[in-house]
């Protein structure tokens, strides 16, 4: 696998987000996540991509499955991983994130991935510095690598994703990865359904190519996948919804209410997953999930974005 | 999701089975909301629900079998619905209990009760909306409805467990007297609300301009000294719901509109096709500020009672239909409570046994036609709540008054029903005489 990619070039320097990839960058990032799936499933987990090349995890905001998961991708194409976790609570805003990024450049990595709270610091940080950039999720903006996984998962199970309606779950106000996916989704001809309470929706969705709905029962009926997001603990406390009892009677998934959707329609979450809040155990751990199998799905994915982007290293 | 839980709508006190015997009241004057306005007639009832109407409703016609009550001329109407109640259950049954609140409304022909959520604990949790129909049930003589907080606690910052209190049979949701400050608040609140076609009664009242006021600002409480609430702190506040309705597109019913301004407020937005309805209480109709007098404290209401030209304003709006209900806005405050210096004294006046005869008043004076005031404490209640019964119709749950509107008395507080006796119609004179109020089928009261 991953020979230099000779059929395609992908035409971008950085993945900051799914919005600028088209319909044919994104098919081809799945088809090397393909070939990713294999080098993974055997003995010798390796290739050699990378070897040579560096490759820094810079995450302001935790996430121990993300950056795992870019390590893991940087380690088997052969790279040097370095982690960074910064703490952002005692750093100014802005200022930090530019000398930080400055620093980093000057010690001429070859890929930095970068998570941030603040929507759009990924892209600040990418005009600072002379490697390729990958975003992990810049707050409630987009989190690309994360809807090329949920994209592969659905592609792998169903076949292909024009023509299909997908019900993304939950709390879309906070969420990048439901922006990500909605982007990532519409380029590719599916219909994409957003369904949640009024107050964790955001404004102008019906603009993007969405079909709203404010319950279950409606916004699942006919779904062939129901993606369902997690309801983070600021939230409950945050006074936009009751209590996490009413957030699951009504917006919960369950057996019930996933009876509303087709019958053979896959429950995917981004993790980690409230379970009894928006996923009961019952459907987590059902026939119909594909949780487990999106975490594989989300190395392959990774390691098919960095050799995309290794294409445009010096000597790549 | 459809407000309309089918076990509250059609709650019958447990206490009496519905009557098999067909029941029929003849010789009336049948006056309702949409389709009579006086014409002689009668009604008949079988198993509680109204199965003729009319002027062929006549001893003639009658089942043999049925009992016939002559009600010499006197109205027949449908049973008021009251949107706006203290029961004083849970947690303040030294005010009133639904036994006694209840028996104050079967004596004034109020056969349904929108009960107020700010009690102790407030109804916020569904296992006191199932305590309130329990209740209900056991010892109401006329129908309780339970209406659900907003927010939790009553607090005005998060939003209550709406989907849920509906589920166990709330039919609208209030703050009860407090309004939300929190604009962040009150547009979550609307807009959560609307998902579940929830109806949000706000009491609309900007807390701050109120400050230390105690009665209208103007003239006369600057005689009296005492501080003043300007109008602008019911018309600021609900001028921003109102925005807030236009953003979210919730159901809002306004509790209480007492000026002009809010009128103003009201028009424009039914003018724009918002779903926006409006109460005001009996007391604004027909008090005004001067009768606070030489400080009564009975007549310190909230929000308070205004000038007279902005009552004549009140009455006009509610003949065109701009206002849509008359609640009671029964009130029970006790001695300790009231016997104080106006000032220090609690707001507040019961209504529930008097709110028809005051109506009466307004007939009376010719500001009025009975019809509207029927329709304004019967349809437009039954229509906003969602509600089978408020109707003189074929199949409608025979909720059903007989009253002689001209009959008169003089008000003696110590025969009043309620626990509470603090009535601004103290040893008024009164117009209006209940003589008896069926809810589905079945004697609520009867005069002796």
């Amino acid at each position: 696998m991953l020979d230099p990619f000779q059929k395609f070039k992908f035409p971008h320097r950085h993945l900051l987000g799914i919005e600028g990839l088209s319909a044919q960058d994104i098919y081809a990032l799945l088809d090397l996540a393909e070939e990713a799936i294999e080098v993974s499933r055997q003995v010798e987990k390796k290739r050699s991509t990378l070897r040579g090349r560096t490759l820094i995890n810079l995450f302001f905001e935790a996430s121990t499955r993300t950056q795992s998961s870019f390590e893991l991708a940087g380690k088997r194409l052969g790279a040097d991983v370095m982690n960074m976790s910064v703490a952002t609570s005692s750093v100014k805003k802005g200022e930090t994130l530019v000398d930080t990024a400055m620093t980093l450049n000057a010690m001429r990595p070859d890929i930095i991935v970068v998570r941030h709270a603040q929507a759009g610091a990924v892209h600040l940080l990418a005009r600072k510095v002379d490697c390729s950039v990958v975003n992990a999720g810049d707050g409630a903006h987009e989190h690309p690598t994360q809807a090329l996984l949920d994209a592969l998962t659905i592609k792998r199970n169903k076949g292909r994703i024009e023509g299909l309606t997908v019900a993304i779950c939950g709390d879309i106000l906070h969420s990048r990865v439901a922006r990500s996916n909605i982007l990532l989704l519409s380029a590719l001809g599916a219909r994409v359904r957003a369904v949640g309470p009024s107050t964790l929706l955001p404004a102008g969705l019906d603009r993007m190519g969405v079909d709203v709905f404010r319950d279950m029962k409606t916004g699942l009926n006919g779904a062939d996948i129901v993606m369902m997001l997690r309801l983070q603990r600021e939230r409950m406390q945050g006074g936009l919804i009751p209590s996490p009892k009413e957030y699951f009677r009504f917006f919960g998934l369950d057996e019930e209410k996933l009876g509303y959707a087709k019958l053979d329609a896959l429950v995917m979450h981004p993790g980690p997953m409230n379970r009894g809040v928006e996923i009961d155990s019952a459907v987590a751990d059902g026939p119909q999930s594909r949780i487990r199998e999106q975490v594989e799905m989300g190395v392959a994915v990774r390691m098919a974005v960095l050799d995309a982007l290794a294409q445009h290293l010096p000597n790549g | 999701m459809n407000g309309l839980s089918g076990s509250a709508a059609v709650q019958v006190p447990s206490s009496r089975a519905v009557a098999h015997q067909p029941l029929a009241l003849v010789h009336g004057r049948l006056v309702d909301g949409e389709t009579f306005s006086g014409e002689p007639g009668g009604v008949l009832i079988i198993d509680g629900a109204i199965r003729d109407l009319g002027p062929d409703v006549a001893p003639r016609n009658l089942p043999s079998h049925a009992r016939i009550i002559d009600c010499g001329g006197d109205v027949i109407a449908p049973g008021l619905i009251d949107m706006r109640a203290f029961v004083g259950e849970p947690g303040a049954e030294h005010r009133e209990t639904i036994a006694t609140a209840t028996a104050a409304a079967a004596a004034g022909g109020v056969t349904t009760i929108l009960a107020r959520p700010d009690t102790h604990p407030p109804v916020d949790e569904p296992a006191v909306v199932d305590f309130l129909l329990r209740r209900a049930r056991d010892t109401g003589r006329v129908r309780v409805l339970p209406c659900a907080a907003l927010t939790q606690g009553l607090r005005g910052e998060d939003i209550a467990e709406i989907g849920l209190l509906q589920e166990a049979g709330a039919l609208a949701f209030s703050d009860g007297a407090q309004p939300i400050r929190n604009a962040r608040v009150l547009r979550r609140v609307l807009a959560y609300a609307r998902d579940f076609d929830a109806l949000v009664i706000h009491y609309a009242e900007d807390r701050d301009l109120v400050g230390e006021g105690v009665m209208n600002e103007g003239e006369f409480a600057s005689r009296l000294g005492l501080g003043g609430i300007p109008r602008e702190a019911e018309a600021i506040m609900l001028d921003r719901d109102i925005r807030l309705v236009n953003l979210t597109g919730a159901r809002y019913h306004a509790a209480l509109v007492t000026t002009t301004l809010s009128l103003d407020i009201i028009a424009r937005a039914k003018a724009a096709g918002l779903p926006v309805t409006c109460a005001t209480s009996i007391n604004h109709l027909t008090l005004n500020e001067s009768d606070i007098g030489d400080y009564r404290t009975f007549l310190k209401l909230a929000p308070p009672l205004r000038h007279e030209d902005e009552r004549r304003a009140l009455v006009a709006a509610l003949a065109s239909g701009l206002i849509d209900v008359i609640v009671s806005d029964h009130n029970p405050q006790d001695v300790e409570t009231k016997r104080l210096p106006f000032a220090e004294a609690e707001n507040g006046a019961i209504g529930l046994e008097t709110m028809l005869s005051a109506g009466l008043r307004l007939v009376a004076s010719g500001e009025l036609s009975l019809q509207r005031l029927i329709g304004a404490m019967t349809l437009r209640p039954a229509e906003i709540l969602r509600l089978p019964q408020g109707r003189l119709r074929i199949g409608a749950p025979a909720d059903i008054i007989r009253f002689d509107p001209d009959e008169p008395y003089v008000l003696d507080p110590s025969k009043l029903r309620s626990r509470c006796k603090n009535t601004p119609f103290d040893e008024a004179r009164m117009e209006g005489r209940v003589k008896l109020t069926l809810v589905a089928g079945e004697t609520a009261y009867e005069e002796a």
